[in-house]
């Protein structure tokens, strides 16, 4: 787990960062400028659809992974975000949907609806849209926190009604009545802020946009996991009830990191509609948010880059599988759920650091875990 | 009642004269091509008092456009495949004439209605005691005065009580809609339908409530309030019903669940996924005995029982002994864990059987439905409930009264001490895993009677037995009991108002703020265990 350092880039993180910036580099260039365009378009927004998995994945890291809190209903917080930002692509679309109406999008015409619902004024405003991306997920987390853990709902209790949260937001979400397009969801994106979705250059932009909010999450959640605070967190997740009877609130700390990891999942969402041009329901199901949990645990619970990582690998190979061996792909994730728990304990980077940590130190050594 | 009888038979004694005096039945037939619709609604009407049994296949036939008629003026029925005629009246043999030799006897719906009541008078006197039921039921929803005569005849004739009961409703409704007859008469009707009381009866009643007999208008009322209260009653009776089968649902799928989770402590989340292989069982077995012994369909759900328990609950061992014995103690990394074997078998049933729905049948004892009162009740229902119990009560005989539940209870309770009093803790965590998971397979043959057979099956049931066995309270099974007919009941409650979807959510939500309430849920386990 993660091992206490005082720097606010470390090592494992200040070659994460390295990295991201080489591909943030790399692919405009190999895409917009190369002769023969080594990296093709589609590739821009797989990268940027990975590095927006990446950022869902360090949010639920900061609270599985320091605080102990195993959400499964983060899909639901991502997809709020998404449809925040559905909700302004939508508006933006204007007379140039089907039904060619000026303010209601095509899905409320077809339902033969002739207002617009009060809950869709202001998302015409980009920086309304950007307000609710962080509002509605973060709104939602804290309320719902605050209620679990003012009563000390905790371990696999808090998980299961967390995973009661977003399913119940699925059913609602696939409501027509709901005024969000219902099963179909939002989707016929035509552009952002002026800027044309189906033109490479917006799709670059948007994969350098994520790769930044990737950079500027991890480095917020490395900042907070290293002050005094994020110390509480690690006891909270280690010795509740000590940390509790040594005078610290713990229910305010974990309402805060709740909080914080809703919204930044929330702008992982906002990030992702755009790049890959839909949002529905399907984003709230529980098998979704589970999924995440196996990111973070792959790459290595409480390590935050390990989290990052372990999302683009599970995303990368997933890509891969479904569409060389369909069939495969659900039993390789489910062995991989078995044996990352099983085997892999502090997941892809514990597991890669303790090699090179025992390659450095032949003699016996004895790695104190947290 | 005698007198109103009495008074029936009379003015059956009657309805014999007049049909005896009506017009014969070949002049009617042959007057049927004759004249405008208001004529032919006239004569329809007569064929339908005339009571002749040969009418009834003249009318349908008519309804069916199949009567015709030939050049030379003859009526005839026309067989539609063969295009052979026959004579409407005598069943002589006319040929095959060539279809434009033959004119149509046009319907609009006035004789349409005429037909159908006609048919209705008809089958009435049909030889089949369920057909005449159904027709009794249709008179009484048409109440038509001028089938007073026709319901006359045709209770005079009846034997059956069932449908002589209908017949005589039916004919009180009629009499009610005339307002002709005496105000004895007509108290007599409304008390006799007061008596059916259901949707039917109020359907009858509902139009003469403004009748011009002050004394019947007011018992009308009465009857009609009565009738609302009643049916009220029923209806509230219906949803506890439906409640109380969704409730069972819930705790078959749940009580596997209430072991591994509520006396364990593990969070199989592959426990939706053993309830599907027990329903795939049932489907194997059904096909193998389609394929060899037909004859034991009716057992199949008997047969597939036991090994849909040990498919299941062998899976769950091999579970146990494979994955969850390594992670005791670490309940989150159980759940991923287990999260992995449930993407495992639905992915190899998938592979297996295919992702469509499989037809599993019903075996005949399990299907239809009968009427308690004014409620509907299936019988695959039914039988659900009852299995659901019976599980339950076997599965708690066995927790309590057996020594294999002792050391399950023991193993649970302090794990060491069980272990120094020579208890074989792996072996009780193997087998009470097993047991948990077989009986997830025993809640698979019972809904594979009521759902999609499909790899999907699971999932729908994961997050609904989790909320049940948290609502109840993990570790006590009958916690496990409350939970399920609680939220069934409110499931099935909310759904009205609500509806489906919006129901199910309002239920999610209240859950959640119930574990707020009460975090270890409805009968927490007190005391130190708790915390450990």
């Amino acid at each position: 787990m993660g091992r206490p350092e005082k720097r606010l880039i470390d090592r494992r993180l200040g070659i994460f960062l390295a990295g991201l910036f080489l591909l943030t580099v790399a692919v405009p260039v190999g895409n917009l400028w190369m002769a023969g365009q080594p990296v093709p378009t589609y590739l821009v927004a797989l990268i940027g659809k990975y590095l927006c998995y990446a950022l869902l994945a360090v949010a639920l890291d900061l609270v599985w992974g320091y605080c102990g809190i195993l959400s499964l209903g983060h899909g639901a917080f991502f997809a709020l975000g998404g449809y925040a930002m559905g909700m302004y692509l939508m508006r933006e679309i204007g007379a140039r949907g089907v039904y060619a109406n000026p303010v209601l999008p095509d899905f409320m015409v077809f339902i033969g609806w002739k207002e617009l619902p009060w809950y869709w004024y202001g998302f015409d405003l980009f920086p309304f849209a950007l307000l609710m991306v962080l509002l509605v997920p973060g709104v939602l987390a804290f309320v719902f926190g605050w209620f679990a853990f003012r009563s000390r709902v905790t371990g696999v209790y808090l998980s299961i009604i967390t995973q009661a949260m977003t399913y119940a937001l699925l059913l609602a979400f696939f409501r027509n009545d709901m005024g969000f397009g219902g099963n179909n969801g939002l989707t016929d994106f035509k552009d952002i802020l002026g800027f044309d979705l189906a033109r490479p250059a917006t799709k670059v932009g948007l994969m350098m946009l994520s790769a930044v909010a990737l950079a500027g999450g991890l480095i917020l959640a490395r900042w907070v996991t290293t002050s005094r605070l994020g110390k509480v967190l690690v006891c909270v997740r280690d010795a509740e009830s000590r940390t509790r009877f040594l005078g610290y609130r713990v229910e305010h700390y974990k309402l805060f990191i709740f909080t914080l990891s809703a919204m930044m999942a929330g702008v992982a969402g906002a990030l992702y509609v755009p790049q890959v041009g839909i949002i529905n329901p399907s984003e709230f199901s529980p098998a979704n948010s589970i999924e995440i949990v196996i990111w973070v645990a792959l790459g290595g619970r409480g390590t935050l880059v390990g989290a990052a990582l372990g999302a683009i690998l599970v995303a990368a190979a997933k890509t891969i599988l479904t569409g060389a061996l369909p069939e495969a792909w659900l039993y390789a994730l489910g062995a991989l759920f078995i044996l990352v728990t099983i085997a892999l304990p502090t997941g892809v980077l514990g597991a890669l650091e303790g090699g090179i940590a025992r390659l450095k130190r032949p003699a016996p050594a004895q790695e104190v875990e947290a | 009642m005698k007198a109103f009888l009495r008074m029936v038979l009379v003015l059956l004694a009657l309805a014999e004269a007049t049909a005896a005096g009506a017009a014969d039945f070949a002049t009617l037939v042959a007057a049927l091509p004759a004249g405008g619709y208001a004529d032919r609604a006239k004569v329809v009407r007569e064929l339908g008092l005339s009571g002749d049994g040969r009418a009834l296949k003249v009318l349908t036939a008519l309804a069916g456009d199949d009567l015709k008629v030939m050049a030379d003026g003859a009526v005839v029925i026309v067989y539609e495949k063969t295009g052979a005629a026959v004579g409407a009246v005598d069943g002589t043999d006319k040929g095959t004439p060539a279809a434009d030799s033959l004119q149509r006897i046009k319907l609009n719906n006035a004789v349409r209605r005429a037909l159908r009541t006609a048919t209705g008078m008809l089958t009435l006197r049909d030889p089949d005691p369920a057909k005449r039921l159904s027709a009794a039921r249709d008179a009484l929803r048409a109440a038509d005065p001028e089938q007073i005569e026709a319901l006359d005849a045709a209770l005079a004739a009846e034997t059956d009580p069932a449908v002589k009961t209908v017949l005589a409703e039916a004919k009180a409704a009629a009499v009610l809609k005339s307002g002709e007859a005496s105000e004895a008469d007509q108290l007599a009707a409304v008390t006799l339908l007061a008596q059916r009381g259901d949707e039917a009866a109020q359907a009858a009643l509902a139009p003469v409530v403004n009748a011009k007999d002050p004394a019947v208008a007011a018992a009308v009322k009465k009857a009609l309030a009565d009738i609302a209260e009643a049916r009220k009653l029923w209806g509230l009776a219906q949803n506890v019903w439906y409640g109380l089968s969704l409730g069972s649902v819930l705790l078959l799928a749940a009580v596997g669940l209430a072991i591994t989770f509520g006396v364990m402590g593990v969070i199989n989340m592959a426990h939706g996924e053993l309830v599907m292989l027990g329903a795939y069982t049932t489907f194997v077995v059904q096909q193998v005995i389609r394929a060899d012994a037909p004859g034991l369909f009716g057992w199949s759900l008997a047969i597939a029982a036991p090994l849909a328990f040990l498919v299941a609950g062998g899976v769950g061992v091999a579970i146990e002994r494979g994955i969850v014995r390594h992670l005791y103690g670490r309940p989150l990394e159980t759940l991923l864990a287990t999260w992995g074997v449930s993407l495992m078998l639905q992915q190899a049933v998938r592979s297996i059987f295919g992702p469509d729905n499989r037809d599993v049948g019903n075996p005949s004892w399990m299907s239809g439905a009968f009427h308690l009162g004014q409620m509907q009740v299936t019988w695959n229902r039914l039988w659900i409930l009852v299995f659901a119990f019976a599980v339950f009560t076997v599965l708690l005989i066995v927790l309590k009264r057996t020594a294999i539940g002792l050391q399950m209870r023991a193993v649970t309770q302090n794990r060491a001490m069980a272990a120094n009093m020579g208890i074989r803790t792996g072996r009780v965590d193997a087998l009470t895993f097993g047991l948990g998971s077989g009986i997830a397979g025993l809640a698979g043959v019972a809904l594979s009677q009521i759902d999609n057979v499909s790899p999907n099956l699971g999932q729908g049931y994961i997050v609904d037995s989790f909320m049940v066995v948290v609502f109840g309270g993990a570790g006590n099974i009958w916690g496990t009991l409350a939970g399920a007919f609680t939220l069934g009941i409110a499931n099935k409650f909310l759904e009205p108002f609500a509806g489906a979807v919006l129901g199910k959510i309002l239920i999610l939500v209240g859950i959640i703020l119930f574990i707020q309430k009460r975090p270890r849920g409805l009968f927490a386990v007190k005391g130190r265990a708790v915390e450990a």
